[in-house]
């Protein structure tokens, strides 16, 4: 199988370049792409890419495989390589710092900007904050984002406005909060996304929705938010 | 919050309703003049009647101003996207502007003139 492998050292390279790389794949095996950048690695040492959990649970290894974002460790190569070709490049969209790894700052930012932690200004009860069944109910598909930020890098919104477009992933944290019956600031949360930026700036093409590796839907989230902006505004 | 000056309202639900609204009434709009066209046998008089009522000119102005907000809102969505310069981007957004102000006038002009 020949392996694309975008590269870049800063303290080396003048600019970024793609290495091709042959690669013998173990026959009868279905390898994971993180598999793969393993096998590279130990050709090539000086290769570097983020990693941890190799099982879909950490999300640090979020990369662009034959075009399309997702996790090196859950994504067989039998689902992507083409042609017996397999081209891998760093998160668009990103600032690149070495190889795949990217700089996730914007990223963190957006996702601070939202409040992601539960507000509640009423006294606290003597053991816990109950929830209803079906109030807890209203928080699956939104609790189980990893940050792996898959999708704000495949959303071209979040490209062109990373500092102002709290992106897919933020967003889909921001109606988290909103729609947790214990949260009691919904007000300051809807008014720091009211703006033609925050929110707004999804054009719906759902690029989120087709990368998230945990098969999340943050589109839907943000329709629910606009929602929310739009019965308090009429 | 992202704070913005140049865009139609000031707040992003007010911008997002504008799009909407507008949207259905120029839907509305082409539908009519469509409906019209294929039932109507087209002629200058069939057509001078048509703009001589005033709930016509009304619905006619009523679809130029909404072109006008509608075209409005999608360009300076455009113009923040993909100019990223602010000099450049402000010249775009404020001939995009005039153009709009200009149609709409001009539209009234022709609609209400002789």
């Amino acid at each position: 199988m020949l392996v694309s492998l975008y590269r870049y050292n800063p303290e080396q390279d003048n600019a970024p370049y793609m290495q091709d790389i042959e690669l013998d794949i173990p026959a009868g095996k279905d390898l994971m792409v993180l598999d793969v950048l393993a096998l590279l690695k130990e050709k090539d040492p000086t290769l570097a890419y983020r990693r941890s959990c190799r099982e879909g649970v950490c999300g640090s290894d979020g990369m662009n495989m034959n075009g399309k974002n997702g996790l090196g460790c859950i994504t067989p190569i039998s689902e992507v390589v083409k042609k017996d070709k397999l081209v891998i490049r760093p998160l668009p969209g990103l600032p690149v710092i070495r190889d795949l790894v990217v700089d996730m700052g914007i990223f963190y930012e957006q996702y601070e900007r939202i409040t992601p932690y539960l507000v509640n200004d009423t006294p606290a009860p003597e053991i816990e904050r109950l929830q209803s069944p079906e109030d807890r109910e209203k928080l699956d598909g939104l609790y189980e984002c990893i940050l792996c930020a898959c999708c704000s890098t495949a959303c071209p919104s979040f490209w062109w406005n990373p500092e102002k477009f709290v992106g897919p992933a933020g967003l889909l944290q921001a109606y988290r909060f909103l729609a947790d019956s214990r949260d009691t600031a919904q007000e300051e949360r809807l008014s720091d996304l009211d703006d033609p930026f925050s929110v707004f700036r999804c054009r719906g093409i759902m690029n989120c929705v087709a990368v998230c590796p945990k098969g999340l839907n943050p589109t839907k989230a943000i329709g629910h938010i606009r929602d929310l902006l739009l019965q308090r505004a009429t | 919050m992202v704070k913005t000056v140049t865009n139609l309202g000031r707040s992003g639900v007010y911008d997002w309703m504008i799009q909407r609204v507008t949207a259905y009434i120029l839907a509305l709009y082409t539908l009519f003049l469509f409906g019209f066209m294929l039932t109507t046998d087209l002629s200058y008089e069939s057509w001078s009647a048509l703009f001589g009522q005033t709930w016509f000119r009304i619905f006619s102005l009523m679809a130029l101003v909404s072109i006008g907000a509608h075209a409005w809102v999608g360009l300076w969505t455009v113009t923040t996207d993909y100019i990223k310069a602010t000099a450049p981007r402000f010249l775009v957004q404020a001939t995009a502007g005039t153009a709009m102000f200009v149609y709409v006038v001009w539209g009234v002009q022709i609609l209400w003139g002789h």
